[in-house]
């Protein structure tokens, strides 16, 4: 994609939508700051500030934009094979597991070779959990909101019973239940001394058009949008539908697995049992809001980062509670979700396809 | 038809437009009381428009109605059937779990209190299927019925509901020629009591046998409206094109070799409701010949397409490709022998609509050099090959890259045509390759399927419509309630005897 094409008329009338979701999620959320009895310009102006403008405040929204970078991409990838895939968050637990575990147990490994090491465990952590929905579903026919939303749970338990209670993974010398520290050689160094951005940075936006390529390039990604747009028309030329959507599922699990591992390498050094805070379900309104384009999945998780990363400070500045950026999340995905809302408060020209047309949409046979 | 009749509906100067299109650009048309009013026109002529104007399906944009000569404004299709207009749409619109009577029951409002009075509505069913001669069980279900016998339960029901003016889009399309033959003749009969028939077809044949008089749609436009006593088959077909027709294309350019290139054994398969949809069918197929498989739709020939192509399981017996038999339910091992396939379903199953025409051209092919190279797809060589076949297979499209969607159902179908034959394929199976398609599209449609038997291919040719099959096919095999009821050379062919066998009658 070249700078000329991003801005063509037609890739600007594909991104308006989006953008005014985002503001008429903010004025939703203004409206309720006003109904609180707050100030809504200033709760804006706190979240502001505290995603850009107070001291490490960028650098903090950009480590906070990492995660949700690597899980948008992962959520895009399984919605372009037409899966729903909600286990992101397992997929990212089980990621930093096996991250953490090759990050402290193998010793003495120069960076160069620990760091790319761990990462690579840490994906094949996610793609083993996210496989698992994938078999399940090519098998069975079996739904898989169903399967890696329980398989969350599942996730969840099993990192609980590793790390605490003196479990497998647990640091026996530690009082509080975490993972032992990471090697020093596992940690991804610092990009820029005195803030916490690391190098992961780098493999974020390496990870962007690695999905593209993959995607629109190679012929496992030919197959995956042939079984996410017809899965019938698919199966009829020889594209073993089964195979693509377990394959689809273990890429998608590998980069959430990715996501957990970056974050323990290079942000806490550790594993507690509990850390993520939904970073995994709030993806999946990332990628929504992409659109599942692997290029603007980069716009899309620097928008959530900033969020979640500003929402603290205006807590304390103005009292207004950090839950206020659901409010943005949740009513930029109705907007999106519903774009005929934004076209109608926006006065938005709407050329459909032609009516003659109309009786028939991809869809074929569903698996 | 009465001489001097009035008019029943007349519509002035209709226009609809949609973005992009003018659906209906100024009509006038008028059918009178007691005739049988044809609605000829090619797939995109505008028919379906106007017939949903008449039945207030949608309102239009400029233009008059009148019923009887009273001026109408119809707001949805209730009103339609208030002024006696009632509509049989060519897909049904019943609710196959309920008996007859239950589905004359909706939508109306007879019953007395929260008591369905369905004994009364049995009776009048009764009486109208007697006087109209479309015998029908009030008491059955839906999905118990034939579909020639549901089209009656239709038309029934809108005779019910007290319609005076009745429309029928594309009625025989699913019959057999004995079931047409009896819904013309309970044309007649409505026609003449005074009511007014009108008929939508592209088939021109019907349109002589049945209709009084004949109007011609053509790009949303009235030609103009003709006695059909004084037309010829050849007029319509020069209006409704807009130029000559050349009807009988020369099936003399290809010669059936000795090779067989498909051949079925014994073979049975099931039924998406797991009923018996094969019962032992055995053909051969060979170089250079198109063999016709004839039957009313729902006899088998979907299943029989899915069995050979790999898409479905088959229960028993074998299904060889020059020889080699095949795994079964393995579509790709079928591709990789060279079996092509035009499914029935071409934009559920024959291309993924929402990808680029380029991507659907290279659907099976995406895998193989020198399309792929090491796992990365060459789009460079994509493209040249997308612009090569649009070319060659004269599609019309804005460019390659545009979403396949977006194409009329003919360059959807040469999108397909194009990709399963430019793979050299021994084998072609076509499952009602022209449904749905304009005259000329279907023309060209016809002359691929022949180049593809002139060049040695086998073709399969599945189709509903006997006249393309008496058209294209070498020989033809009538397939009834899943077994092969015969199989005739086309020279041999008599078409009283062919619609016996379809019937379910053996020779």
């Amino acid at each position: 994609m070249t700078w000329r094409r991003l801005f063509r008329p037609a890739a600007v009338a594909l991104a308006a939508q989006p953008i005014l979701s985002i503001v008429c999620g903010f004025a939703v959320a203004g409206l309720a700051v006003l109904a609180s009895g707050a100030d809504p310009v200033q709760a804006f102006s706190a979240l502001f500030q505290g995603a850009f403008t107070n001291p490490r405040a960028f650098t903090e929204t950009m480590i906070a934009t990492l995660p949700y970078i690597f899980l948008g991409l992962a959520v895009a990838l399984g919605f372009k094979a037409g899966l729903f895939n909600i286990g992101a968050e397992g997929q990212f637990y089980l990621g930093a597991v096996f991250g953490v575990f090759i990050g402290y147990s193998v010793q003495g490994l120069p960076g160069i070779v620990h760091v790319p090491l761990a990462l690579l465990a840490g994906m094949l952590g996610g793609f083993l959990w996210a496989a698992i929905p994938g078999i399940i579903k090519a098998r069975t026919g079996a739904h898989e909101v169903i399967i890696t939303i329980m398989l969350n749970y599942v996730a969840f338990q099993l990192t609980d019973f590793l790390i605490n209670n003196r479990g497998p993974l647990a640091d026996k010398t530690s009082s509080a239940p975490r993972t032992p520290f990471i090697q020093h050689a596992a940690q991804l160094p610092i990009l820029i001394p005195g803030t916490r951005l690391h190098a992961g940075l780098f493999v974020a936006l390496v990870a962007i058009p690695v999905v593209w390529f993959l995607l629109s390039r190679t012929t496992v990604g030919f197959q995956i949008r042939t079984v996410g747009l017809n899965p019938s028309a698919a199966r009829a030329a020889g594209i073993s539908v089964g195979w693509t959507l377990v394959i689809t599922m273990g890429i998608s699990g590998a980069l959430a697995g990715l996501a957990g591992a970056d974050e323990v390498l290079g942000v806490s050094h550790f594993m507690p049992p509990s850390f993520s805070t939904g970073y995994g379900f709030d993806s999946i309104a990332v990628a929504l809001l992409a659109k599942s384009n692997p290029w603007a999945i980069l716009p899309a998780a620097f928008l959530f980062g900033a969020m979640r990363n500003g929402a603290t400070f205006m807590q304390l500045q103005t009292q207004v509670s950090a839950d206020l950026i659901s409010i943005v999340q949740a009513t930029v995905i109705i907007f999106i979700a519903a774009p005929a809302i934004i076209r109608w408060i926006f006065r938005l020209r709407h050329t459909p396809a032609a009516p003659v047309q109309l009786a028939k949409t991809d869809g074929g046979a569903t698996i | 038809m009465t001489a001097g009749a009035a008019p029943a509906v007349t519509l002035r100067g209709i226009v609809k437009q949609f973005p992009g299109v003018v659906a209906n650009d100024h009509i006038d048309f008028e059918a009178l009381q007691g005739e049988i009013h044809a609605l000829l026109g090619e797939n995109g002529a505008g028919k379906s428009t106007l017939s949903n104007i008449m039945t207030g399906l949608y309102r239009p944009d400029q233009g008059e109605i009148y019923v009887h000569g009273v001026p109408v404004a119809f707001h949805a299709p209730r009103d339609a059937l208030a002024a006696g207009i009632g509509m049989v749409h060519q897909h049904f619109r019943l609710a196959a779990s309920f008996t007859v009577a239950e589905n004359f029951a909706l939508g109306t409002h007879e019953s007395r209190g929260v008591r369905l009075e369905l004994g009364g509505i049995e009776r009048r069913v009764s009486e109208l299927a007697q006087r109209y001669r479309m015998p029908v069980n009030p008491r059955a279900r839906i999905w118990q019925l034939s579909v020639g016998e549901r089209q009656r339960v239709e038309i029934l029901k809108a005779l019910y509901r007290g319609a005076r003016i009745l429309i029928l889009d594309e009625p025989t399309s699913l019959l057999t020629p004995q079931e047409a033959d009896n819904l013309f003749a309970t044309l007649r009969l409505m026609s003449a009591e005074g009511r007014t028939v009108i008929f939508i077809s592209h088939k021109l044949e019907e349109v002589m046998a049945v209709s009084d008089r004949v109007t011609i749609l053509r790009r949303g436009r009235s030609l103009g409206t003709v006695l059909t006593a004084a037309t010829t088959p050849r007029e319509l077909a020069r209006l409704m094109v807009g130029r000559d027709v050349v009807f009988s294309l020369k099936p003399e350019g290809h010669t059936v070799g000795e090779t067989v290139l498909l051949e079925l054994r014994e073979l049975y398969a099931e039924s998406d409701l797991g009923t018996v949809a094969l019962h032992g069918v055995n053909l051969q197929l060979h170089a250079g010949e198109i063999l016709g498989i004839a039957g009313v739709a729902g006899n088998g020939q979907r299943e029989l397409a899915e069995v050979i192509t790999g898409m479905r399981p088959r229960v028993a017996g074998s299904v060889a490709v020059a020889g080699i038999p095949l795994r079964g339910a393995d579509p790709r091992q079928a591709i990789d022998l060279g079996l092509a396939h035009v499914p029935e379903d071409r934009l559920g199953t024959g291309v993924a609509p929402s990808l680029t025409i380029a991507d659907n051209l290279i659907l099976k092919d995406y895998r193989r050099p020198p399309i792929t190279t090491a796992g990365l797809i060459r789009y460079d060589r994509v493209r040249v090959r997308a612009g090569d076949l649009i070319e060659r297979f004269d599609i019309k499209a804005v460019s390659p890259q545009t979403p396949t969607r977006l194409l009329s159902g003919g360059n959807v179908q040469k999108v397909l045509l194009a990709r399963e034959l430019s793979g050299s394929p021994r084998v072609l199976v076509a499952a009602s390759p022209t449904r749905g398609l304009d005259v000329a599209a279907t023309e060209s449609v016809r002359s691929l399927l022949l180049q593809a038997a002139a060049r040695g291919v086998g073709v399969l040719l599945i189709s509903e419509d006997l006249d393309e099959i008496l058209t294209l096919a070498d020989r033809i095999a009538v397939l009834y309630e899943g077994r092969v009821m015969g199989v005739v050379d086309r020279a041999q062919a008599d078409v009283e005897e062919l619609g016996l066998m379809m019937a379910g009658s053996a020779r």
